[in-house]
């Protein structure tokens, strides 16, 4: 008896030992990771209104009139009533906007990528883009078609950022090791980085088609994959508070949660007043952002932007 | 024997290092949980921003606020809407009823009926935490007319001096105060006038629709209370906003143009995708045929 209590205790004192030493193993491990992950920025900020209303009024003019932002929007068939939702909406404050589809459809014009697996049409959506417009946007904006964005926030946020800087920003999740920009927050890249993602595109090693070995990874997943080899991480995009500006639920979602989340403080819980995107609308919802944001105004109040940014000339918006 | 002895012993020794090893690993997996909690916080506090610490000072227990400052407004100028609020005062009532107040009213308390100069809300019964103010009635949409009389009733018995526009809305109404006192700014309280969404049947000046709200000038709400006791309305009827509209012209209270100076209406019976997209509404629909002025159709194409 006595032996077998002293054989039962020696199990038990090796059992946790190899369980703490497995344990720290692996924690020096992600914690090895998590430390070259804070040398990269995790979070990245839109410009402080007090630096921006510092520059001359003629800086200002020349900044609202630099920064241009080119669309992609990946859309199929299916997705008929999302595109013209957009197509009528907000799509028409990109200073260009192209829609690119796996086929061709009658109804409205659109690149055809012939392919109907969605990393296949990202990849060629971007590389037709480079090679088309690489000199001449520095910001490209990538979007599905549930998702509305709001341009002009989109172009203060971006406002003193370097686009030969390698950027890849919006909506960040984390998938075990790796960092990625959420699709349906919509995607910003700036030149540099879709110069490299151009490159090492065609790196069968590094971004193949076929990515994942078992099952197939999702497009976004596999994006941050390819740009991550080049060097180019993922950065989460927040306003001066720190919220998310990018966001991958509806208004109605976010202020649902954050009734109960902050009941005390609805609008400091819920969405930031410079959110750039909303997904997960449904095309009459896009109709209704887009008065709410453009038009619907409460008599005697006035802002005072420091920076006005207007839709492209022939636009068709008024 | 020695054999099956060591063999128990072996048992015993894998045994303990598995539960050995099972404890500990719960153990670990609750400490890294813990880590793996604080993590995100810190990611989202950006030494830059300031995270607002939970300040418990409102003043409703369990209400929710909309409205908490944010700084984002900074450069928000409100001196002109300010400068109404003053000079247009209106009193909002809110037509609710008990199985409404967690649902409905509740959320329109949060919003915008703290932008009006006072508001209540009109219930058959008293709440005092909500609070509301109990007609002494029973609920149900044949009740509505009796509600509105009373409501009307107790606000000139309470507060008619503290208001010049007397506004009734719904509990799944949203009213842009700021945008009604530019309309009513035109006007005089002692007019005897009211505004809303105006309809064209059954009355010769038209009626407000009860859906999209009305709200009375002081003279209006003092002739209307005045032509209950002097029997000049009726006091019973299924529907409201006709039959308040039917009494407002016995009573010689004019039925306003709402519109906007582009001839839009700003007075909505439905919820803004209704309106706003082009045929939704089919044009069979009843509605079309009650709205006194034309429609005037602005092209979706044309957002600012």
């Amino acid at each position: 008896m006595i032996s077998e209590s002293s054989s039962f205790v020696k199990g038990v004192v090796l059992g946790g030992a190899f369980c703490m030493l497995v344990t720290l193993l692996g924690h020096i491990k992600v914690g090895h990771g998590t430390k070259a992950h804070h040398h990269e920025h995790h979070h990245i900020q839109a410009p402080n209104k007090e630096d921006v209303l510092n520059l001359s009024e003629g800086e200002r003019m020349e900044l609202s009139k630099s920064i241009r932002v080119y669309c992609i929007i990946l859309v199929k068939p299916k997705d008929l009533g999302h595109w013209a939702a957009v197509k009528e909406t907000w799509s028409k404050h990109c200073d260009k906007v192209e829609f690119y589809s796996s086929e061709n459809v009658k109804v409205f014009e659109s690149v055809a990528l012939n392919t109907n697996d969605m990393w296949v049409m990202m990849r060629k959506a971007y590389k037709i883009t480079y090679e088309r417009y690489k000199d001449e946007f520095s910001w490209f904006f990538l979007a599905y078609p549930t998702t509305f964005a709001i341009i002009e926030n989109l172009k203060y946020f971006l406002l003193k950022k370097d686009p030969s800087q390698p950027f890849y920003i919006g909506h960040t999740m984390k998938s075990g090791d790796l960092e990625y920009v959420d699709g349906e927050g919509g995607i910003v890249l700036s030149i540099e980085s879709l110069r490299r993602f151009s490159r090492v595109l065609e790196d069968s090693d590094k971004c193949p088609e076929q990515g994942g070995m078992i099952w197939k990874l999702a497009e976004d997943k596999q994006l941050a994959i390819c740009l991550k080899y080049t060097g180019v991480f993922a950065e989460n995009a927040e306003d001066s508070e720190g919220k998310d500006v990018f966001n991958t639920k509806s208004v109605g979602a976010l202020i649902k949660e954050a009734m109960s989340t902050h009941p005390q403080q609805v609008v400091d819980g819920c969405c930031s007043d410079m959110a750039i995107t909303f997904s997960g609308l449904a095309p009459n919802h896009m109709h209704v952002m887009m008065y709410g944001v453009y038009r619907l105004r409460p008599y005697g109040h006035t802002y005072n932007d420091a920076l006005v940014f207007l839709p492209p000339p022939g636009s068709d918006n008024d | 024997m020695a054999s099956s002895k060591s063999l128990m012993n072996l048992l015993t020794f894998t045994f303990g290092s598995a539960i050995g090893f099972f404890v500990c690993y719960l153990l670990f997996s609750i400490i890294l949980e813990e880590q793996v909690k604080i993590q995100p916080h810190i990611l989202h506090n950006d030494p830059h921003g300031q995270h607002s610490a939970d300040t418990d000072n409102n003043q409703l227990q369990g209400q929710m606020n909309f409205n908490a400052d944010s700084g984002q407004h900074k450069d928000e100028n409100k001196n002109i809407a300010e400068g109404l609020y003053q000079k247009v005062k209106i009193l909002c009532w809110v037509m609710t009823g008990p199985q409404n107040l967690e649902k409905k009213a509740k959320h329109v308390k949060a919003t915008w009926a703290q932008r009006c100069n006072k508001i209540l809300f009109m219930s058959s019964e008293e709440n005092k935490d909500f609070p509301t103010v109990g007609l002494e009635t029973k609920e149900g949409r044949d009740q509505l007319y009796w509600k509105t009389i009373k409501a009307f009733q107790y606000v000139y018995d309470h507060y008619f001096d503290d208001a010049d526009w007397f506004m009734k809305a719904d509990d799944d109404t949203y009213v842009i105060l700021d945008n009604l006192r530019w309309l009513l700014s035109k006007y005089s309280p002692e007019q005897p006038i009211y505004f809303g969404r105006r309809f064209k049947p059954y009355v010769k000046q038209g009626y407000m629709s009860g859906g999209a709200g009305y709200v009375l000038s002081k003279e209006a709400l003092k002739r209307f209370v005045a032509a209950f006791k002097m029997n000049k309305c009726s006091h019973s009827s299924s529907i409201e906003d006709l039959a308040l509209g039917k009494c407002m012209e016995i009573i010689n209270v004019e039925a306003g143009d709402s519109r906007d100076t582009s001839g839009r209406e700003t007075f909505h019976p439905f919820v803004p995708e209704h309106h706003l997209i082009r045929g939704y509404l089919p044009k069979t629909f009843w509605y079309w045929n009650y709205n006194y002025y034309p429609a005037v159709e602005v092209s979706l194409g044309t957002y600012p």
